[in-house]
């Protein structure tokens, strides 16, 4: 089967610093993938040049039968059109509009979307998946605690019933608890919405656990792939991420 | 002294129309610009110009006034844009003084440093509006701030009004949720420099003479002053920033004592409060109303960060 989001190949600078060093990977339908590394090993690079905040300066990415990037930045496409292919970003650091409210907030997650009374549904189903954001629909966002504020950034994203959502370090900075509890959600929304998931995450235990297939990545380049069950009983990953 | 209250009431008037641009522009949009008085002047010359020149009707110059700084904010916007905060006030300053040296010194069209004078007065449906009859001239001013007040409530309610707010919000989530970033900050910074060009248009008929003088950088910086002052994101917090600044700065005339206090004090006296505002109120006179709730409970968020 054609893998839904397929990375060929690619390379990302920054000035003289070689971010990503021909990297390939794939990320089949329906699957939740998982990216794992340390600080600054290039992890974040990868998810901004999918979505086109990076440019490449080789290889391509594809979405489908889209082309989202190559090296010729005229025929990568732009980050606003982005969220048109039903691709949704969950940043890293969860970037909430912290002026509006949580249901301001989830309507600019259906920015696109034309039909009120789909707003309307999607809004209700949130509040029904995430019910501290129901409690709080109108309180504003920055008076939001951590975990709140992700699970908000995560329905906020999901507003748009993308077809693969990107999360970006979703258990930063959060009690492992909660961690675990967006974890759930996570793997709950990849069942029952088949909504495909590529999660990048430091907290390399709680991502392979939730994810169908891992990749490890070291200084810009993938250094191990597989299953998630393999990677997390892997010697390597449990010497260098999980602290056996 | 109630006809030099009108007087106040009118510039107020106008600066509002201002604000009500500035405020779209920073206020809702999060650009810091300054060069309000480059678009009130761009609009008060084409208003003069055309009517001295080619005869044209003040209502006629109107539509060109707006469109012509509208064309400006564009051809403007689009190569700073990009720029933020700092960056940003320093390109559009810079713009500001470009206008106002290009009017100094384009003396066949402009009328170089003496301006343009003998402005014909607006005339609607055979009636003079006579600027110096002040009434009629002040119903006018008031109408078109109302119909700008409305249409940019209306503007700030619209998916417009929200795609703007998520840009000064937070641009990466903005992009990400599918926002034109740069479409909609062109939009906003053309549809502010536009009511300022209006501005410009009504200025123009009042004094019904322009000069490259009344158009300096401290015209950008009142403009600001009076989104900072009432608050900035509300629209009609700003018209009523408007009228306190137009009212301290007549304020020794009014009260007779244009002679005791040196006309330079007022300038002190927007420093003064806009350093008060700045520590007791940042949010301005009025603000957005959930601004206190936010920054009570910003220290909770901080608190549960700990806890988690």
């Amino acid at each position: 089967m054609k893998p839904l989001l397929n990375i060929e190949d690619i390379s990302v600078n920054y000035g003289a610093i070689k971010a990503l060093k021909n990297v390939s990977m794939s990320v089949n339908k329906g699957h939740i993938v998982s990216l794992i590394g340390a600080n600054g090993a290039g992890k974040s690079t990868l998810l901004k040049a999918i979505v086109g905040l990076e440019p490449l300066i080789g290889g391509s990415i594809t979405y489908g039968d889209i082309t989202l990037a190559t090296d010729n930045i005229r025929k990568s496409i732009r980050t606003e059109n982005i969220a048109k292919l039903g691709i949704s970003l969950v940043p890293e650091g969860r970037h909430v509009f912290t002026d509006m409210s949580v249901e301001e907030n989830l309507d600019m997650g259906a920015f696109l979307v034309r039909d009120d009374a789909l707003i309307k549904r999607k809004k209700e189903e949130m509040y029904d998946f995430f019910p501290i954001l129901g409690e709080r629909r109108r309180q504003k966002t920055r008076s939001l605690s951590g975990g709140e504020q992700q699970m908000m950034a995560i329905a906020r994203a999901l507003m748009s019933s993308p077809k693969l959502l990107l999360l970006d370090e979703p258990g930063l900075g959060l009690a492992p608890l909660i961690v675990q509890d967006i974890f759930e959600k996570i793997a709950y929304i990849n069942k029952t919405e088949n909504i495909t998931v590529f999660l990048v995450e430091q907290n390399a235990k709680m991502a392979l656990k939730a994810s169908t297939e891992g990749y490890v990545m070291e200084n810009g380049r993938i250094v191990l792939s597989g299953s998630s069950e393999k990677l997390l009983k892997s010697k390597e990953v449990q010497e260098a991420y999980l602290g056996a | 002294m109630f006809n030099f209250f009108l007087l106040i009431l009118i510039y107020t008037g106008i600066y509002a129309l201002m604000a009500l641009g500035q405020n779209l522009i920073t206020g809702y949009t999060g650009m810091l610009s300054l060069c309000q008085a480059g678009f009130f002047a761009i609009g008060s010359y084409a208003t003069a110009i055309l009517t001295t020149r080619y005869g044209w009707s003040f209502w006629g110059t109107l539509p060109v006034a707006a469109l012509l700084s509208a064309l400006f904010g564009v051809l403007i916007g689009l190569p700073t844009l990009r720029l933020k905060g700092d960056y940003l006030a320093i390109a559009t300053l810079g713009f500001g003084e470009i206008v106002r040296n290009v009017l100094n010194n384009w003396d066949s069209l402009t009328g170089g440093p003496m301006g343009i004078q003998r402005i014909p007065m607006v005339t609607i449906f055979g009636f003079t509006i006579n600027p110096y009859k002040k009434v009629a001239f002040l119903i006018m001013v008031i109408i078109f701030v109302l119909v700008t007040y409305y249409l940019f409530e209306r503007l700030g309610r619209s998916r417009m009004g929200r795609a703007l707010q998520a840009i000064r919000d937070d641009e990466i989530a903005a992009d990400a949720m599918g926002i034109n970033i740069t479409k909609y900050k062109v939009w906003a910074f053309a549809i502010g420099a536009s009511v300022a060009g209006i501005a410009g248009s009504l200025q123009t008929v009042y004094s019904l003479s322009v000069t490259p003088g009344s158009y300096t950088f401290m015209v950008s910086v009142l403009v600001l002053c009076m989104v900072v002052l009432g608050g900035m994101g509300n629209f009609a917090a700003v018209i009523l920033g408007a009228f306190i600044i137009q009212l301290i700065s007549y304020f020794p005339q009014l009260v007779g004592l244009s002679g005791v206090i040196p006309p330079q004090f007022k300038q002190i006296l927007f420093g003064a409060i806009l350093v008060v505002m700045m520590i007791w109120r940042p949010q301005g006179i009025i603000g957005v109303r959930s601004y206190m709730v936010g920054r009570k409970n910003s220290k909770k968020v901080e608190v549960s960060n700990e806890l988690a």
